[in-house]
């Protein structure tokens, strides 16, 4: 059954007041359920240098209750290997390990090690929270960040080229669950965590998570802005269990009834897109229906 | 009892790993150490090391995958070369940073461009500031007793350790090598105390790697900041001669073999010019040095074991008080000179009793390095020649 009330997931907070992150972070809200989903005291997390570092805090202060180990930019599917082949070696069981690294780390310089877990078979969650950007750094462009967005190394022509598709290239490894997931609907993230945490292998999660400063919205619309890209299509919420694709969630109900909002609406809301041309827009709109007619298609031949 | 067998430093070194119960391993292929990761590789498929491998995709990942299983508490090994180690840069320094004692075989072999896959030692005393130990080799029993060695002194002092010898001249050279018996080398290490900080199933909360000033934990002590750790790291491995003499001295209490901890001599005693060098090519000096006594020479040689962290002391001691000393090594420190050279020097700068140096660099990309020219090249500063220079170097 999937969780459809607040009050069905656990009370536990494993993150407590007192993190680094901005307020209004998708990345934040998403951690935040991922760990209810994940955490029974053994939990242990490889985070590379990202807003994920900032979040977890300076040591010996950490407001998060569940053991990190930091590893350099690009190292964090390898740092997952040594983590889950150290606890085999020594004996220790009952672990479940956990990858949490933004887009830039995923997509971009972190994508050799991710590949390489991946065609081992570690046995791992690797998450990816997609923010579009590198935000740690302050904004610049990542291959995850959309076309017609400004970003600090893209800060006039605004970038030209569309987001790479990491869920494709992820499926290409044959992993026995793939999802995609948004803070913006949290039951849906939580089953998938939870799911996710009793599949043997790797499991890759890519959640779009919605940044207030780099993408230029008030902090207050953070679950608007995340909602807002599910109903566009712009970022459609599924999983690939054992090859069988399904829609879930708000994309599935859209699927089966309903229209996509169109592209226009959501990116009005954001400053990034200030300088968004009309062809741009209209490149992002098709970019935008033919991966949701694909996915739809998809779908519907997985689930008669 | 061990049992001899001819071998080359590359199985000297996988068995000596072996030897140490190493439970990761994590390996890429480059010439010339590709044989140690094959060997292991073969070592756990066939069930005679129960450890576990893990065939990454870089030396980048290597490394890191290494590190992360050495924080949860296994003991690991890895090795590599030249390009592979420059290649690691970055997690040099982030396995030292996170004081994991890991032990890294490091195979030399000259850095491309242009390419070469012969041997010289550019690739690891170009890593020489990242924070790690490194230790030189002469033959192959040294690789194999000093990985052996090498556990010991990283684990007490939680330091990353290179042990380096000469790609082909030792990696692929077939010598005879006295393989110590399991039960031997597990009286002189210890199982590796787990210090992941994890107690039977629970874990701490801690994420001890981004540190900024010291600042009081929740308990209300003091924790360190980034420029402290720096700071014990330094302090840590300039007080690691300590370990390393030690662990020397009781290795040959118990195996019969002495290294030499930091820094051997040969014909030294009644010495009045002294050779420097570091690995093989030290051993090479050593026949420059019987030829130049036959003539009538004084000579002798220092060889240079340990050469992070330097040994200061041990070079003052040694150089201090004789006519002349003529370094041999095969890398450069761009814009300046020989690195070993560079390093000695600045040692003795405090000794009243200086001697008149030279330097050469020599053998770079596995060019061919003759016992005769290094006893020439002596001959020169004897005669009160001092050069720094390139030897056989051809000035096309
Ligand atoms: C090798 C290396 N290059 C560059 C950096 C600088 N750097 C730190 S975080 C970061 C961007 C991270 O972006 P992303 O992975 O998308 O995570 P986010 O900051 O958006 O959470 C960069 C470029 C680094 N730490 N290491
Ligand atoms: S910059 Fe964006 S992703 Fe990073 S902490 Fe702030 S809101 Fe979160």
């Amino acid at each position: 059954m999937p969780t459809s009330s607040i009050r069905q997931l656990p009370k536990t907070e494993m993150i407590l007041p007192g993190t680094r992150s901005c307020a209004g972070c998708g990345l934040m809200l998403t951690y935040r359920h991922a760990l209810k989903a994940l955490d029974e005291g053994k939990t242990i997390v490889a985070v590379p240098a990202s807003c994920m570092t900032v979040l977890h805090g300076v040591y010996p202060i950490t407001p998060v209750k569940v053991v990190c180990i930091n590893n350099p930019f690009a190292a964090t599917g390898a740092s997952a290997t040594g983590i889950v082949a150290g606890l085999r070696a020594t004996g220790k069981t009952g672990y479940t390990v956990v990858a949490f690294a933004g887009d830039g780390g995923t997509y971009d310089i972190g994508i050799q090690a991710l590949s390489g877990a991946l065609e081992r078979g570690t046995d791992f969650i690797y998450v990816c929270y997609d923010n579009e950007g590198y935000m740690n750094t302050g904004t610049q462009r990542s291959s995850a960040s959309p076309v017609g967005a400004v970003t600090s190394t893209t800060p006039i022509l605004a970038k030209l080229q569309h987001k790479k598709d990491m869920v494709r290239i992820v499926e290409a490894h044959n992993l026995p669950y793939i999802a995609t997931a948004s803070p913006s609907f949290p039951f849906d993230l939580y089953d998938k965590f939870k799911f996710a945490k009793d599949v043997k292998g790797p499991r890759y999660i890519e959640v779009h998570a919605a940044c207030p400063p780099g993408w230029g919205f008030p902090n207050k619309d953070l679950v608007k802005m995340g909602k807002l890209a599910v109903e566009t299509g712009i970022h459609a919420l599924f999983e690939i269990s054992e090859g069988k694709f399904r829609l879930t969630s708000r994309s599935l109900a859209l699927a089966e009834k309903g229209r996509k909002k169109t592209v226009a609406d959501y990116v009005k809301g954001q400053t990034r897109f200030r300088k968004i041309s009309a062809e741009n827009l209209s490149r992002l709109q098709d970019f935008t229906d033919k991966r949701w007619n694909d996915l739809l298609e998809r779908h519907f031949k997985d689930n008669p | 009892m061990g049992r001899i067998e001819i071998i080359t430093a590359n199985t000297a070194a996988a068995l000596a790993a072996k030897l140490c119960r190493v439970q990761v391993i994590s390996a890429y292929p480059i010439t010339p150490q590709t044989p140690v990761t094959e060997e292991l590789a073969e070592m756990v498929e066939n069930g005679s090391l129960k450890a576990e491998y893990i065939t990454v995709e870089s030396e980048h990942s290597a490394l890191a995958s290494v590190v992360a299983a050495s924080q949860v508490g296994a003991r690991v090994f890895t090795a590599t070369s030249a390009n592979g180690l420059l290649y690691m840069h970055e997690m040099l320094h982030w396995a030292a940073g996170s004081r994991v004692p890991i032990v890294m075989a490091c195979v030399n072999r000259g850095v491309g461009a242009p390419w070469t896959i012969l041997n010289d030692q550019q690739d690891t005393v170009s890593q020489r500031d990242t924070g790690w130990i490194q230790i030189y080799c002469r033959n192959s029993q040294e690789v194999l007793d000093s990985v052996i060695q090498a556990y010991r002194v990283a684990e007490r002092i939680q330091i990353p350790i290179m042990v380096c010898y000469d790609g082909f001249i030792l990696s692929h050279t077939s010598t005879p090598v006295d393989v110590p018996s399991q039960e031997e080398v597990d009286g002189f290490l210890p199982p590796l105390e787990d210090r992941s900080g994890m107690d039977g199933h629970t874990l701490m909360n801690v994420n001890p790697l981004i540190l900024s000033d010291p600042r009081p934990d929740p308990e209300g002590r003091l924790m360190p900041g980034y420029m402290e750790f720096r700071y014990r790291l330094q302090q840590d491995i300039l007080e690691s001669v300590n370990e390393i003499k030690s662990a020397d001295e009781e290795f040959s209490a118990i195996f019969g073999r002495s290294w030499g901890a930091s820094v051997w001599t040969y014909r030294m005693d009644d010495a009045e010019h002294a050779m420097v060098s570091m690995g093989s090519l030290a051993s090479e000096c050593t026949l420059a040095a019987d030829q130049l006594r036959n003539e009538g020479v004084k000579a002798g040689v220092v060889g240079v074991r340990v050469y992070r962290p330097f040994p200061r002391v041990e070079m003052v001691e040694s150089l201090a008080g004789l006519k002349t000393v003529t370094f041999f090594e095969k890398d450069v420190s761009y814009g300046y000179q020989g690195a070993l050279a560079m390093d000695a020097k600045a040692a003795m700068y405090d000794s009243e009793h200086r001697p008149l140096i030279s330097s050469y660099i020599v053998g770079l990309g596995g060019r061919d390095v003759r016992p005769d020219q290094l006893a020439q090249a002596t001959l020169k500063c004897v005669g009160g020649e001092t050069k720094h220079c390139w030897l056989d170097v051809r000035d096309l």
